[in-house]
């Protein structure tokens, strides 16, 4: 499906539509030099691709810290108060509320115990921020990570199969600012990779 | 792959050595052997999923495993159709092998968190090559284990009732109970595993999409791998996520075995009612974990080839941890026995003399030789690296933990505060199938997993080897690549 770099025109805006340019590096090392010259470059619309996480190259990227264990922490917190409120009205109080039916909560008496034991409620308390947390976690990290999505253009390039074996990628994707085919790919090949391919849309 | 830095260690790991046990100052021993690219790992541990056919004791073991499964479920649906009285239950002996295998199951699925979270916060490198594998084991143990209770709550079709569900007669579950908080921690503790088990799991699938072949593996493995195309972008918020679930777990792992400890330790019965409990089946759950990978482990590297990246100084290093755990399960068996005096409590000094010398004897005597006496031959390293007295030792811990379960149970049961409610407890048939079927359903589950999926992390193999450090072996043709 890809189409080798030296055929296409310098025309941008031309059928068929450009996804990026991919260029191929052996090793961590030299993955991550090249990664750092994108990056100063000035090119906001790019990436790496690795088979593993390599230490190091989210600054040489210059990725900004995620978010993420802010949401999980009110997701804990979310976890904990929802679970104090189940156990205080389904074991501690009369009350009868509507959530979307009618509930009615029923003050147990339980060898003289008080009805609001909060030190009972502890473990079910601990589980529920757990549970809750975790499935933020991974549920976010996905969302935030635009997965899944199971289409992708990088997908029609044979090459990049190897992005989850042994090979490690940058591309450059069309819709930066900074991005002309010919002097991008000029760019790319002052970076030394071992291959560099154009990618369509 | 040239190499500029480093090369004196290097060579260690290009000379095909073997022994990775031995320690040399000044030098990280190496994780995986014989291997220095990164598609080898993938193509050695991609090769078994991808093979046309599966070596024939996969077979042989399939085939075995389905039929114990037949036994569980034949045994399982007798019981549904006839109740609970199939059991060799009475009163006062309660609960038997229901709850002794909830509970030694529950204590085998420990491993694998442990190994995924508690090693991976404690920065323990090693854990890459056995965790998939044993955090694969942790879920298939808690679903054995979680049947249990499922089957033993006698009318099967109120199931349901532990869980606060709204209904008609507006009844709701009792919190202060901690058999309702075992339902909690399970169920959670079940959840978070699969999470953190299905997370780590999603860049190795997609490993396998991309060299699939046919198009059902293609859609297979793409549909789960979720779209993942290595993006450090994505990355930077994996690898944030997973530390977040590590730190999760860790304490997740410890307060699930406390929790089963719970349902014992807050009852009144002498022998049950004791503080030391908690640490106590924790210490206990890890033993009989690690012992379940390194049965586990053992024939599976042989069967599959995984030698280089399971090597024996993972082995090793796991029967370190068994060796370890059993000692203080070996304290806990005898500070027991301490307080028990000390306390002055007549029934308590009686609970545990019973215990050791009373009618259960002999599975006291089993429990203590398999959990306590056992482990200590792996003091000596010549046997702590043998595969085949290491894979005979593991099993006897196993058994001896089974029996751990069964002595607390049974025996602090059939022999409670008064004399004339005393009885003992023989199992049936029923009980016995079920308990040999939970390792049908087992070992089903496993090896359908060792066929499948990715047995090894692949990604986090490769990301320990000394090629993925940007900065040492795997720094290319830049040298070292400095900002």
């Amino acid at each position: 499906m890809a189409t080798p770099v030296t055929t296409h025109s310098d025309t941008p805006a031309q059928a068929p539509r450009i996804h990026g340019l991919l260029a191929e590096f052996e090793t961590p090392g030299d993955l991550m030099h090249a990664a750092a010259k994108v990056r100063d470059a000035g090119y906001r619309w790019w990436d790496c691709h690795t088979p593993f996480p390599v230490h190091g190259l989210d600054g040489a990227m210059g990725i900004k810290r995620t978010i993420l264990p802010v949401c999980v922490f009110c997701a804990g917190a979310t976890g904990t108060i929802a679970a104090f409120c189940l156990q205080a009205f389904t074991n501690s109080v009369g009350w009868t509320i509507w959530a979307g039916v009618w509930l009615t909560g029923y003050p147990f008496l339980i060898s003289g115990k008080p009805a609001m034991s909060l030190p009972a409620f502890i473990p079910v308390i601990f589980e529920l921020t757990i549970l809750f947390s975790a499935l933020s976690c991974v549920g976010l990290m996905f969302l935030f990570n635009g997965l899944p999505s199971l289409h992708h253009p990088l997908f029609k390039s044979n090459r990049f199969r190897r992005a989850s074996n042994d090979r490690f990628f940058i591309v450059i994707e069309a819709r930066d600012p900074k991005f002309l085919p010919k002097k991008t790919e000029e760019f790319l090949k002052t970076l030394d990779p071992t291959a560099i391919e154009l990618v369509e849309d | 792959m040239t190499t500029l830095g480093h090369k004196s260690s290097m060579d260690h790991h290009l000379t095909g050595m073997s022994d990775n046990t031995v320690e040399r100052p000044g030098e990280r021993a190496p994780l995986v052997l014989n291997m220095d690219k990164f598609s080898q790992v993938t193509a050695t541990v991609c090769r078994v999923s991808e093979a046309e056919r599966a070596p024939i004791a996969w077979y042989i073991c399939f085939t075995l495993s389905l039929g114990l499964l037949s036994v569980l479920g034949v045994c399982i649906g007798y019981l549904f159709l006839t109740g609970v009285g199939v059991w060799g239950l009475n009163n006062p002996v309660m609960w038997a092998y229901d709850i002794t295998n909830f509970v030694f199951w529950v204590g085998i699925g420990h491993a694998g968190t442990l190994i995924s979270a508690i090693l991976f916060l404690f920065r323990q490198k090693w854990r890459t090559g056995i965790n998939r594998f044993a955090e694969a084991m942790t879920i298939f143990a808690v679903i054995c284990a979680g049947t249990f209770p499922g089957i033993h709550v006698g009318r099967v079709w109120f199931a349901y009732w532990l869980f606060p569900i709204p209904n008609q007669m507006e009844m709701w579950p009792q919190f202060r109970s901690p058999l309702l908080w075992d339902v909690f921690a399970v169920s959670t503790y079940f959840t978070v595993s699969l999470l953190f088990w299905y997370t780590g799991m999603v860049p190795d699938l997609a490993t396998l999409r991309d060299r699939a072949k046919g198009k059902l593996q293609q859609l297979g493995y793409g549909l789960f791998a979720l779209g993942w195309r290595g993006s450090n972008r994505h990355w930077h918020r994996y690898e944030r996520a997973y530390l977040i679930l590590a730190a999760l777990s860790t304490p997740l792992v410890l307060s699930v075995h406390s929790v089963v400890s719970f349902d014992f330790a807050t009852s009144q019965l002498p022998g049950w009612h004791t503080t030391i409990f908690p640490p106590y089946f924790v210490a206990g759950a890890i033993f009989s974990g690690f012992a379940m990978v390194v049965t586990l482990a053992v024939p599976a590297r042989e069967l599959f080839g995984l030698k280089d990246l399971i090597t024996l100084r993972h082995l090793d290093n796991m029967n370190k941890v068994i060796l370890a755990t059993g000692c203080m399960v070996g304290y806990a068996y005898s500070m027991e026995f301490f307080i028990a005096w000390y306390s002055g409590a007549m029934y308590e000094k009686f609970a545990f003399m019973n215990r050791a010398f009373g009618q259960y004897w002999w599975a006291y005597l089993i429990m203590v030789s398999c959990n306590v006496i056992t482990p200590q031959l792996f003091w000596f390293k010549k046997l702590r690296t043998s595969i085949p007295i290491m894979f005979v030792l593991s099993i006897i811990v196993n058994v001896g933990m089974w029996f751990e379960r069964f002595v607390i149970i049974v025996s602090s049961l059939a022999n409670d505060f008064l004399p004339t409610s005393w009885d003992s407890f023989t199992p049936t048939w029923v009980d016995i199938g079920t308990m040999v079927g939970a390792f049908g359903l087992f070992f089903t589950l496993f090896l359908l997993f060792c066929r499948y999926l990715p047995m090894i992390a692949m990604a986090e193999v490769k990301a320990v080897m000394p090629q993925a450090d940007p900065h040492g072996a795997g720094a290319g043709k830049h040298g070292h690549a400095h900002h």
